[in-house]
């Protein structure tokens, strides 16, 4: 027996390390699972932070522009319509031309104009509309440089390879040196990104179309799915019934929640373009569907919320004479408000990062104004980040990764609202 | 006068009726000397008022819009001259088309001929007619429904009742939009699959092995714009989902556990959120990274070690997507496994197993269902997912299982056929309805049976 004994505790005794060994070693698991994903998150982070920073400045040439009638074209008196046409870019070429008179062949001269943006006309031409005294002085202005000399200051172009291989050559290497000795180059904030609808020309390109549409299609998102998400809400959790009917409602509403929202956007090019002709790549069409695709989300936290007031508040109501709509519309929704709108915010961020559907709907096109109504064509910002991703000019890899910054911090505001909602109005009953 | 003043001004007038109603309940009440005499508060003889005057307005507005540009379209169809009224349906829906495009100036007139220019002046002036008169009957509508309204104000009418009534009925009707959405999808992509299978037999979409939507392969092609075999993307589609479940599954429910069985309170109150924002990154974002540095990464590394990988590979788009399902897993995995009681636990750690062996053994299979739940919510998401394999994936349908080469998915091709100019009824773009189709069949059987499986497991334990 003492034998036999001796080897049970033996194995047990043998075993145990192997065990707590394999106890480490699950233990160690779970927390790589967990480090993995969040260094994902840093890296997702810090990668598009550290692309997308050189966007917000933007390098600036100062130039000496005379704005003579002769280089623009217009005559004495020249209307809004003439300014309008003016060759705004001929004073600019001269200017530099000025600049560095020994300039000569015609391909120097062209490598000479790249240096300024082609956006620095539109500069001009803002400058001289606002104020047509300016014909015929010379003024001196800051304007953008162009996409080369932006690529090459920020060191995506290597200036180590030999001149044939590199879109920047020398002579302007040279011509920025004297500038920048001249202090005729500065780095400013990135003003444009923010004032300015889409471009073909990287450094010309700006957010405020996009930013415009997310807001436009938001604003309509909302106003369609609140009040229809609450009035859904209520009716489920207060008022309705235990039949058949209801279950049907609620295993639809489960199973909206988890649709692939492109089938959403599948829903909306048949149903709102194709049978009731609402206009293509237009906010109203992009909110309802953004609104059909929301409403599950905001239906299911509001009837959390309205589930978590006891029901104690309802009794003392009804018991002093309300109906059962007073009870409801007087003490239960105002109580339950917090929850509700917190789930809405939530609703509404998922819906800001929404894409895939509204490519389906069209608002996908290239499209530079700024939209002012929900009928106009109109683009939002995750659509305009899917857009620039595509391109392959090395300006627009920094301008989409600030546009994803921006969008992230429109996102990570929305969270914190709701995070500061809940925190503030939660009820322990 | 636009739609938006005319339901500014019926707004106005519903105000205006809220005041009104309220004002003659109020006088009847001092006529009786006795606010009690009311069977209800006055202010709702006000909203009752305004209900009458609106509700039955933005009903004839709401008519109107649906039926206007149909009866004007047969309107200046009439007026046509014969010989192009008498032409096939499609070629006079271009006409007419057209005749629209001048009327609203997306054509120079220049560019037109004389029937099509005093067609879109006709059409114009009936639009303008057409809506002059559709502001002066809603308008009187409303105006009508506010004397019905105040007429029908005595001491005994229950306005209360009558509010809250059609109250009840808004309630009903919004709660209903959930079935009406379900509907409208099912609707829009079977009736245009339909019309897909009537030109491309099922079989051949479901069976064939070849997709190629964009150019005729056979003359004798049906539909003669292509093959429409849905096998590759099918197949592209799995491999993706499953290079994602392979990175989802482990990581989700290894953090799972973690979170639930390990973590101090203090750390799950931490990382808890800041894996929720992993799920919170718009997948456009994901698909930024997975095109711009993901899959020039796993090339590189695939060239140094002599493998050919497609610059678009399934993996990184897999590999990406994974990452962005690791918190649905573990959120899911993370509230079942708490629910597993207690109880159960320290029986096993009784009987002297370690925290491990407990989870492994006790924890994680009474937790399998609901687990499986999850993770199958998981899978309709990969397959449904959009942005990351539209950004990263390919567009090629090649039907392989190496994951270094570039598959192409069906929601991949979903955006690449409608986004394009196309007559809405060519086979290519009714296939992207059918491949629709296909996506939404298959994540709603696979969502009502993970909805079902975590419904009934809770049960259990509840």
């Amino acid at each position: 027996m003492s034998t036999e004994e001796r080897t049970i505790t033996q194995v047990v005794e043998a075993s145990i390390k192997r065990r707590y060994a394999r106890e480490k070693r699950f233990r160690l698991y779970g927390l790589i699972a967990i480090l993995a994903s969040l260094s994902f998150l840093a890296m997702l982070i810090t990668t598009i932070t550290y692309r997308g920073l050189p966007a917000f400045t933007q390098t600036f040439i100062k130039l000496d522009v005379t704005l003579d009638q002769q280089t623009l074209g217009v005559n004495d008196q020249p209307d809004i319509a003439e300014l309008r046409k003016a060759n705004y870019s001929g004073t600019i070429k001269n200017s530099l031309l000025t600049l560095f008179p020994d300039v000569k062949k015609r391909n120097d001269k062209k490598a000479l104009y790249k240096l300024v943006s082609k956006g620095g006309q539109y500069e001009l031409q803002r400058l001289v509309i606002e104020d047509p005294e300016l014909v015929g002085d010379t003024i001196s202005v800051w304007l953008p440089v162009g996409d080369d000399v932006n690529s090459y200051l920020k060191g995506s172009i290597d200036a180590s390879l030999p001149e044939k291989k590199r879109r920047f050559k020398d002579n302007q290497i040279e011509w920025l040196k004297t500038l920048e000795s001249n202090d005729q180059i500065a780095q400013r904030f990135n003003k444009t990104f923010f004032e300015r609808g889409d471009s073909r020309e990287p450094e010309m390109a700006g957010i405020k179309g996009a930013l415009f549409g997310s807001v436009l299609t938001l604003m309509v998102t909302l106003i369609l799915s609140f009040p229809i998400a609450v009035a859904a809400a209520v009716y489920l959790e207060e008022f309705a019934p235990k039949n058949r009917w209801t279950d049907l409602i609620e295993v639809n509403i489960n199973n909206l929640a988890a649709v692939p929202s492109i089938v959403f956007g599948l829903l909306g090019l048949a149903v709102f373009i194709n049978f009731f002709h609402l206009p293509r790549s237009a906010p109203v069409v992009g909110g309802l569907v953004l609104s059909l695709m929301t409403l599950p989300t905001i239906i299911i936290s509001s009837r959390a919320a309205l589930k978590s007031v006891p029901p104690s508040i309802r009794d003392a109501a009804l018991g002093l004479g309300a109906s059962r709509l007073q009870v409801v519309f007087h003490h239960v929704l105002p109580l339950a408000m917090p929850g509700i709108l917190t789930g809405t915010i939530i609703g509404m961020a998922q819906a800001l990062g929404e894409t895939a559907p509204l490519l389906m709907i069209g608002m996908v096109a290239f499209i530079v104004d700024v939209p002012t109504a929900v009928t106009d064509p109109a683009t939002v910002l995750p659509v305009q980040i899917f857009q620039w991703a595509d391109l392959p000019e090395k300006g627009f890899v920094e301008k989409t990764s600030a546009a994803i910054m921006v969008l992230l911090g429109f996102l990570v505001m929305m969270n914190a609202l709701a995070v500061y909602l809940r925190k503030k109005f939660e009820r322990k009953w | 006068m636009t739609i938006s003043l005319l339901l500014l001004l019926i707004f106005i007038l519903a105000a205006a009726a809220y005041v009104i109603g309220r004002a003659r309940a109020l006088s009847l009440a001092r006529q009786n000397s006795d606010r009690r005499a009311l069977h209800s508060l006055p202010r709702y003889y006000g909203y009752m008022t305004a209900i009458w005057t609106t509700v039955p307005a933005l009903a004839l507005l709401a008519l109107w819009s649906i039926f206007e540009s149909g009866i004007l379209t047969s309107l200046v169809t009439k007026q046509l001259p014969e010989e192009i009224r008498l032409l096939p349906a499609n070629q006079l829906a271009l006409v007419v088309n057209d005749i629209k495009n001048l009327a609203v100036g997306n054509i120079s007139t220049s560019a037109s001929d004389p029937v099509r220019i005093t067609a879109a002046d006709n059409y114009n002036t009936l639009v303008a007619k057409a809506h002059w008169a559709r502001a002066i009957l809603s308008i009187a509508a409303a105006i009508a429904g506010l004397f019905f309204g105040l007429r029908s104000i005595t001491l005994h009418k229950r306005a209360r009742v009558f509010v809250e009534r059609s109250i009840m009925v808004f309630l009903i009707a919004c709660s209903c939009i959930a079935i009406l959405t379900t509907v409208g999808i099912v609707f829009s992509v079977l009736f245009e699959s339909l019309r897909f299978f009537g030109k491309v037999p099922f079989t051949e979409f479901v069976f064939g092995l070849h997709w190629s939507p964009q150019t005729a392969i056979r003359a004798d092609q049906v539909g003669s714009s292509g093959s429409f075999g849905a096998i590759p993307i099918f197949a592209g589609t799995l491999l993706i989902s499953a290079i994602a479940m392979l990175v989802a599954v482990p990581f989700g429910l290894m953090s799972a556990i973690y979170l639930a069985e390990y973590a101090s309170p203090r750390v799950r109150a931490w990382v808890k959120p800041l894996l929720e924002i992993l799920a919170g990154i718009p997948t456009v974002v994901y698909g930024f990274f997975a095109a711009l540095t993901m899959a020039p990464w796993i090339r590189n590394i695939g060239e140094s070690i002599g493998l050919t990988v497609a610059s678009e590979s399934a993996l990184a788009a897999g590999l990406v997507m994974g990452i962005m399902i690791i918190p649905f897993v573990s959120s899911l995995s993370d509230d079942v496994i708490s629910a597993v009681p207690q109880a159960m636990r320290d029986g096993s750690l009784g009987l002297g197993a370690t925290k491990s062996e407990t989870i492994k053994k006790v924890v994680i299979p009474a937790a399998l269902p609901g687990i499986v739940g999850g993770i199958l919510l998981a899978v309709s998401r990969a397959i449904g997912e959009t942005m990351i394999v539209v950004m990263a994936a390919g567009l090629a349908a090649n039907l392989t299982i190496n994951p270094l080469e570039a598959v192409t998915t069906v929601t991949v091709q979903i955006v690449t056929l409608l986004t394009g100019d196309q007559a809405f009824d060519s086979a290519k773009t009714l296939a992207a309805f059918a491949l629709g189709l296909m996506l939404f069949v298959t994540t709603l059987i696979l969502n009502i049976i993970a909805l079902r499986t975590v419904r009934k497991y809770r049960e259990q334990y509840e």
